[in-house]
């Protein structure tokens, strides 16, 4: 095994050189790093929220106004139903976690109970929807636990992604987001010191609708009664403030953001204000082009959850599908709508419950101890093996660093968050390459002890070790591997850089030392051990 | 070349350096001869675990804002934010787990489970005033209730995930050793789990997120030394086919006792850097390690392999007998 193989010399010098080239740009300044050629890796490695610093934040989804919009949906449905059983009836509400309403005629309560048996979907236990009446003809709607259950899991599975969606346009590395409990979302963005950033695009619902305004009632204030069929929605806080404005819309959506298959930041040719570019799919285009071509003349407002961005004249029928949104936008509220649009509306509000900031300066108070920590530890390993084994300890401590150079580089290169519990696994790692080492050198001595010639004994020493060596690296790894792929948060660190370590470590203990001191005998002709 | 007087003297003229010249060769410890006593002790310490975590009721182990939640209060000051002064002041007037992060230059957000001494209610109240004595210009600028960071599910997954992760090592120990060796591991690992949980509830280290890590490595380690170990014994256990169990785990151990102490040193060496600094955010992390690697050597030697002494061994195709230890012992 001590034989000096070409490719051994080029596996050791190789994984060196890439150690060396990935660890590299973590200990070089900014300046140095900026003049770097472009082959070169750049990449750092990646601190995580607890090291560097960032934001972390909780959210809850709204389940009350997922389960009342829900019930807005259950409501339209049930008109639906009725109106083909040819029911007629009065009084609807979707209020109070349920529809209501009472039919007209008490001879038709069977026909109505079968019409709105109807209503709603199905769910993995029954019907979404249960459906109640008294003799006076009273209906009750009421969704099923389960239904708003699986509504309120829907609801967080979709949301997580449209969030990862919107954090990754936002360009912010390794966002960890994940389902907490049964409502909740995690969100934990390490380096980004700013959180307001995150929550303006994380927590806006970013629900965009096209609505008719109706100008034969012009609202004055929120209280303004207007016709059923029609809403009173506050403008946008304009930016220098005044007092609030309302404007009264039909209720009926004319196109929604869901139709929508691109946005982006644009300027308007003639004021050469940024607006916001859409472009709709084709069916929203050709509504969009009916609705443009009866309202010619009149406003048409754009709805932004609940808030009106601008409500600008139509001027002419718009029919191509394509067309830009004016407000008071600056290019950054431009540029962070088209983002919301293109990643698509949250299916429910989600309301903020935890947020927690990490100073950079308590994250740099921690990596300085870390690595100060870590550089102690690593100089006693240093000091001890050499003391206890001489020149083959010196041996060990150079692949030792080797190691370290590797492991560094691994990390930086697929830019694995490293986190406290990452340095745990860390000195872990270290802990079990010196072993490696330990095992290799104490067999070595038992061979030479029972008589063989140095050389001999050397080789033997790494055959004879290598059974243990790969059976306790293996079962590190079925560890580490299992916990990397089921575990969260802390564990999952924790066991990808112990993954990394198993592998680094195992290659320099054995393939570098195998190469020093295959030298080492090449040059000195040794008869006898130094650790005999 | 001359200029290896390492090579020159050979074993019959010891020089000082290296060390390894000074660990004799052969040493003759009846390990199995205080396996009785230290079956005692390690039943005593599990008890002892036990109690400590019983004895502390609600409270078992110290657990932190991560596990409990508690309470956030945001501060401000006039020039830039005394962060350390703040952690003294809380730990003086009696905060437990105190969490100090700054927030930009001139903030900071405390975050605490609770005050001794102190009603829920009126604690942060009480913190409030006590640091707006203390340090001249902090204005509290938002007091909330903060839930627990680890949440129920993220245990249980975390636990699952090492559940899966022990089964499949004792599955591959027992296709590469044998079925009692991977249980005698499973044991000895509960042991140390046991004892590490008990050390943090004895202590009353704050257990956040990072302690979740320290267990874990606490376990590697320890399968590490067990893994060792059972490699030796296997080994030997095939080189001497008619010795008794007892003597051939007794050879193993003294053969294999120079890496175990030198090995377990490192490893504690490793961890030095961070554990005599208290003040350090790795304190907690190194100091539960250092305690495990401790005891995960121990169990190697006095958990795992008793397991396997009482249980016997097959050696080659015939079932070893079994070692009487005296009544209560498995014979066959």
């Amino acid at each position: 095994m001590l034989a000096l193989s070409r490719w051994k010399i080029i596996l050791v010098l190789g994984s060196l050189i890439f150690g060396i080239l990935f660890s590299l740009p973590n200990l070089l300044p900014d300046s140095v790093l900026a003049q770097w050629p472009g082959f070169l890796p750049h990449q750092r490695l990646n601190l995580g929220l607890d090291l560097q610093g960032g934001s972390s934040l909780l959210y809850e989804v709204d389940t009350a106004a997922l389960t009342q919009e829900r019930l807005n949906d259950l409501s339209a449905e049930a008109t639906q139903e009725l109106h083909d059983a040819q029911v007629t009836f009065h009084g609807l509400a979707s209020t109070g976690g349920a529809v209501t309403l009472t039919i007209d005629n008490k001879a038709q309560i069977d026909t109505a109970a079968s019409g709105l048996a109807k209503v709603g979907g199905t769910t993995t236990s029954g019907r979404e929807v249960l459906v109640a009446h008294d003799d006076a003809g009273n209906f009750r709607l009421t969704m099923t636990p389960t239904a708003v259950q699986q509504e309120t899991r829907n609801a967080v599975l979709q949301s997580i992604e449209i969030i990862r969606r919107r954090i990754d346009l936002l360009g912010t590395k390794e966002p960890d987001i994940r389902q907490q409990g049964t409502d909740r979302i995690a969100i934990e963005a390490p380096g980004e010191s700013d959180p307001q950033k995150l929550k303006d695009v994380v927590g806006q619902t970013a629900k965009l609708t096209f609505q008719l305004v109706d100008e034969s009632a012009p609202a004055t204030d929120a209280s303004t009664v207007v016709p059923p069929d029609d809403v009173v929605l506050p403008y946008q806080e304009t930016i220098g403030g005044g007092a609030p404005r309302f404007i009264t819309v039909k209720r009926r959506v004319a196109v929604d953001g869901g139709m929508l298959t691109h946005a982006q930041m644009g300027f308007n040719p003639q004021t050469n204000e940024p607006v916001v570019e859409f472009r709709l799919n084709g069916a929203g285009a050709r509504r969009f082009g009916d609705i443009t071509t009866q309202n010619v003349g009149h406003p048409f407002a754009i709805i932004l959850d609940n808030k009106v961005i601008s409500a600008p004249n139509i001027q002419s029928p718009i029919l191509g599908g394509q067309g830009e949104i004016t407000g008071n936008f600056t290019t950054d509220s431009a540029t962070q709508l088209s983002l919301l649009l293109n990643s698509g509306a949250l299916p429910a509000p989600l309301k903020v419950i935890q947020q927690n900031t990490v100073g950079a300066d308590l994250g740099a108070d921690a990596v300085r101890a870390g690595v100060i920590g870590l550089a102690i530890g690593a100089g006693l390993i240093f000091g001890f093996i050499i003391l206890a084994y001489g020149l083959f300890g010196v041996f060990a401590a150079m692949a030792l660093i080797v190691n370290l150079f590797m492991m560094f580089g691994a990390l930086s290169m697929t830019q694995a968050t490293l986190t406290l519990p990452g340095i745990a696994g860390l000195i872990l790692t270290m802990a079990v390459a010196v072993d490696a080492n330990v095992l290799i050198y104490e067999r070595m001595r038992d061979e030479a002890n029972s008589g063989r010639p140095a050389m001999a004994a050397a080789d033997h020493g790494y055959q004879r070790a290598m059974s243990s060596i790969f059976d306790a690296n293996v079962t590190t790894m079925i560890s580490a591997l299992i916990m990397f792929s089921f575990g969260v948060g802390p564990v999952k660190g924790f066991a990808w850089t112990l993954s990394i370590g198993v592998l680094t470590s195992v290659f320099s203990a054995i393939l570098v030392t195998q190469l020093l001191i295959g030298w080492w005998f090449r040059v000195t002709r040794a008869k006898t051990l130094p650790i005999a | 070349m001359t200029n290896t007087p390492l090579v020159a003297g050979g074993p019959s003229k010891r020089s000082l350096w290296p060390f390894i010249h000074f660990v004799p060769r052969q040493t003759h410890f009846n390990f199995v001869g205080l396996a009785p006593y230290a079956a005692v002790l390690s039943v005593l310490l599990v008890v002892a675990s036990a109690a400590s975590l019983a004895l502390h009721g609600a409270k078992p182990v110290n657990f932190g804002v991560d596990f409990i939640g508690g309470t956030k209060m945001e501060v401000s000051t006039p020039g830039p934010t005394p962060l350390a002064a703040i952690r003294a002041d809380l730990a003086s007037m009696g905060v437990d787990d105190a969490q100090v992060q700054g927030i930009g230059a001139a903030g900071a957000a405390i975050q605490f489970s609770a005050v001794t001494g102190q009603s829920p209610d009126a604690a942060p109240a009480f913190v409030q005033g006590k640091l707006q004595s203390a340090i001249p210009g902090l204005k509290v600028t938002g007091v909330s209730e903060v839930g627990a960071k680890v949440s129920g599910e993220l245990i249980w997954g975390g636990i699952g995930a090492l559940g899966v992760a022990l089964l499949l090592t004792l599955i591959y120990i027992w296709f590469r050793f044998q079925l009692q060796f991977g249980f005698g591991a499973i044991l000895a690992l509960a042991h140390d789990i046991i004892l590490t949980i008990g050390f943090l509830s004895i202590t009353r280290i704050e257990v956040s997120m990072t302690s979740i890590a320290a267990l874990l490595t606490v376990i590697g380690y320890s399968m590490n030394e067990k893994v060792i170990s059972f490699d030796r014994l296997r080994e030997n256990l095939r080189k001497y086919k008619t010795t008794p169990l007892a003597e051939v785990i007794n050879l193993s151990e003294n053969e294999r006792l120079s890496r175990t102490i030198i090995t377990g040193t490192t490893a504690l060496l490793a961890l030095s850097g961070s554990i005599f600094n208290p003040a350090s955010a790795l304190f907690s992390l190194t100091a539960t390690m250092a305690f495990g690697i401790l005891v995960g050597t121990y169990s190697s030697i006095y958990v795992a392999l008793p397991v396997i002494l009482v249980w016997g061994v097959k050696r080659d195709d015939e079932e070893a007998q079994a070692i009487k230890l005296g009544p209560g012992s498995r014979a066959r």
